[in-house]
């Protein structure tokens, strides 16, 4: 949005506080919800708040936590850092303690800065910060911090499982980078081009892309000079809209590479697939997909479609929430210091099945993660996507072991 | 290999002219009504893009009763209808306060109707898709495919073109609206129904607008925040290609369809052009993150700074012939 921005801020605030009417005072445990409820992340916000809200739900009906019920609060902060934080002051001027954020990690880091110097000098009225899905690596190395968790793999971690298989695959032989032009975009072609460098020297990255986040509309032009460059493989970090488009200008334009995903599951992303055609040609990292063979999943996922008509996309959703009620009942208080607490270090069985744990050093959770590929189902693949009739198919498991990588995060705990 | 990569390159000129052209002529249908009205009645309207979002839902909803024809035939009208009445009943009121209050009304608009689309379809993208009768390849160009539902996207921005500048040219309406766009008072001296024809251009540029929407929705994304992607570059045409010249908005819509399109394909940055002249770049200087942009990556700022430059340069535009 280019013309007056101070008018749009103060028109869309007058709104939200009219749709905001703070539930009944102190009788729900609330968590704040910021993300983006409008404009091109809106698609994304809005799956996250239905998951959010469908584990709230899960939770209060075997009785909520301490007594009293979970409740879910949207704020949108339109994915941007400043904005953020308004929401955040808002969030915490309802007298909400827990807050959780996924999208973007321009925003993450804007939230756990904030997060770091407003519980200093509040002892006594800190706040959690709970991150489902910002993977920058710094994160939770340089710019670590006491009050932020992290449930998804960092982008680091997701870009080493990713390599481990590009190195097995010796068709691939010219590579094509394409990320958003953001912190997290950048971090993953940084990845890329280091581990590639280390793994497969011999492969040739014949392109190194970054666009602007969330504003291109038609991706033709960008897919001309991917096909331009002679590209067999495509390693992607684009989510929401920027992938969907990605994949349909591909598929106009009959572009066939393979593609390497970290979101390709997002909304949209499996339409986009299906109508390219490229069946089992696009891999995706990620903690666990509908068709994993683990049957309380499955019983989760056909609970959440009968509700939603939509596949789970978060899994680490459900291993926050259900973290959290467990670490609050561990520590029988709600105030933030005894969650953080007893979430450090904490061992969980996560929702595919498996020990995954929240590492104290740096507040990273590690789990089992698997890379995926989409195309025609199997007989054991019961799940399909978006109506396409397509599935997810495992193509490989790593074990928690597996995924640990170091970190130089120097945790700075309060006294 | 030295063939194959000089193909690959023609490739890539060729799809990119044709993706450009294509971009360009969709901003041309909804430039050429924001150029008119601007020239006409001095009020930039904000509103502009909201009418082309407007078209876009209205042929999505239209199109999933009654077909995607009928959808592009009724939704403009129906558009065009909502456009006339805004001028009518909204605009032609506020006139009387000044352009200040008309550019506050316009900017208020396109809240409201963003507002109104977002109650009615919500904030998600809305599964508008390409006529099944369109949904193949057209063409292929070496390897490229050309979906037909472009080439038809094209085709329908070219007649458009050539009707409007047959109305403008060859008709009596056509005549009265060019003598209104530079002497709107001598017009209104003459017995011309001046306020009549501001309706007509108004109601005709938001359909135009429209029309735009219902054929770049399936191709792009339909969904609540495509009026504000769109409106600001819309304001580029029109100052550069010049006030209320219809030949400026179309070689200016043209002209950042394709530098768009053609920046993204280039990965020259300032580094590389001081190498090719024999400067190296120190990789630890401060300014290294800075010579490092490549032209791709720059590329959606290119038509704001194309907009800096006729402003300092030309005020009146490339074909401009009148100070605003």
């Amino acid at each position: 949005m280019q013309y007056p921005n101070a008018l749009q801020v103060c028109l869309s605030l007058s709104v939200l506080s009219f749709a905001q009417v703070p539930a009944s005072a102190q009788d729900t445990v609330k968590i704040a919800f910021i993300d983006p409820l409008s404009g091109g992340g809106a698609s994304i916000g809005e799956v996250g708040l239905k998951t959010f809200q469908f584990v709230a739900d899960e939770i209060n009906a075997k009785g909520g936590v301490l007594g009293t019920k979970l409740q879910i609060v949207g704020y949108d902060n339109k994915l941007n850092p400043q904005e953020s934080l308004v929401q955040v002051q808002k969030a915490i001027d309802a007298g909400i303690r827990i807050i959780t954020q996924g999208n973007g990690s321009s925003v993450a880091a804007a939230i756990s800065d904030f997060a770091a110097k407003f519980n200093e000098r509040n002892p006594g009225k800190e706040f959690l910060y709970l991150n489902y899905a910002a993977v920058d690596p710094v994160l939770t190395n340089e710019k670590c911090n006491y009050w932020h968790f992290r449930w998804d793999a960092n982008s680091d971690i997701k870009m080493e499982a990713l390599t481990n298989h590009i190195k097995t695959r010796p068709n691939i032989k010219k590579l094509y980078l394409i990320n958003q032009d953001y912190s997290f975009g950048q971090a993953v072609r940084a990845a890329a081009k280091t581990m590639l460098g280390a793994k497969r020297p011999d492969i040739q990255i014949v392109g190194d892309e970054l666009h602007p986040l969330l504003k291109i509309t038609d991706f033709a032009p960008y897919i001309a000079k991917i096909k331009a460059s002679g590209a067999d493989s495509v390693i992607t970090g684009n989510w929401g809209q920027d992938f969907a488009l990605l994949l349909k200008a591909a598929a106009d334009a009959g572009l066939q590479v393979d593609w390497y995903t970290y979101y390709a599951g997002g909304t949209g992303g499996p339409t986009a697939i299906r109508q390219s055609g490229v069946n089992h040609r696009v891999f995706e990292i990620s903690e666990g997909r509908a068709n994993t063979p683990h049957q309380s999943s499955q019983d989760f996922e056909k609970a959440f479609r009968a509700k939603y008509d939509l596949g789970l996309l978060y899994p680490r959703v459900v291993n926050q929430m259900r973290m959290l009620v467990a670490a609050i009942n561990e520590a029988k208080s709600l105030e933030a210091p005894k969650i953080a607490a007893k979430l450090e270090g904490m061992k969980f069985e996560v929702f595919d099945g498996g020990e995954g744990f929240m590492r104290s050093d740096d507040h990273q959770f590690f789990q089992p993660m698997y890379i995926t590929s989409f195309g025609e189902r199997g007989d054991k693949e019961p799940f399909d996507e978006e109506k396409t009739g397509w599935g997810w198919r495992i193509v490989t498991k790593l074990e928690t072991a597996g995924t640990i990588l170091p970190t130089t995060c120097k945790m700075d705990r309060p006294s | 290999m030295r063939n194959a990569g000089e193909r690959l390159v023609l490739e890539l000129v060729l799809i990119s002219t044709l993706n450009g052209v294509l971009f360009g002529m969709l901003l041309f249908l909804m430039a050429s009504g924001l150029t008119l009205i601007f020239s006409m009645m001095g009020v930039l309207n904000f509103a502009h893009a909201s009418f082309y979002m407007l078209g876009a839902f209205f042929g999505f909803q239209i199109s999933r009763y009654a077909g995607f024809w009928t959808a592009l035939v009724v939704a403009p009208l129906l558009v065009g209808a909502i456009g006339a009445l805004t001028e009518r009943y909204g605009l032609r009121h506020v006139h009387r306060h000044g352009h200040v209050a008309e550019l506050l009304f316009t900017f208020g608009l396109a809240f409201v109707i963003e507002e109104i689309v977002q109650m009615i379809w919500g904030k998600a993208p809305v599964d508008y898709r390409v006529p099944a009768l369109l949904d193949f390849p057209a063409f292929t160009i070496f390897a490229t495919n050309y979906p037909a539902y472009k080439l038809f996207m094209l085709l329908i921005s070219i007649g458009i073109f050539i009707a409007l500048l047959a109305v403008l040219t060859r008709t009596r309406m056509g005549l009265i609206i060019q003598a209104a766009l530079t002497h709107p008072n001598m017009v209104a001296m003459l017995g011309h129904n001046v306020p009549r024809v501001f309706m007509l251009v108004f109601g005709l540029g938001c359909a135009l607008a429209a029309l735009a929407g219902v054929i770049a929705g399936p191709a792009l994304v339909t969904q609540s925040n495509m009026a504000e992607l769109v409106g600001p570059i819309l304001f580029v045409v029109v100052v550069v290609g010049g006030l209320g010249s219809l030949s400026g908005a179309f070689i200016a819509s043209l002209l950042i369809g394709l530098i768009q399109t053609f920046a993204v394909s280039i990965n020259v940055s300032l580094a590389d052009l001081f190498a090719a002249f024999g400067f190296a770049v120190d990789a630890r200087s401060s300014l290294s993150d800075l010579q490092n942009v490549t032209v791709a990556q720059i590329a959606p700022i290119i038509p704001y700074l194309l907009l800096v430059l006729i402003l300092i340069l030309r005020p009146v535009g490339l074909f401009g012939t009148r100070e605003r």
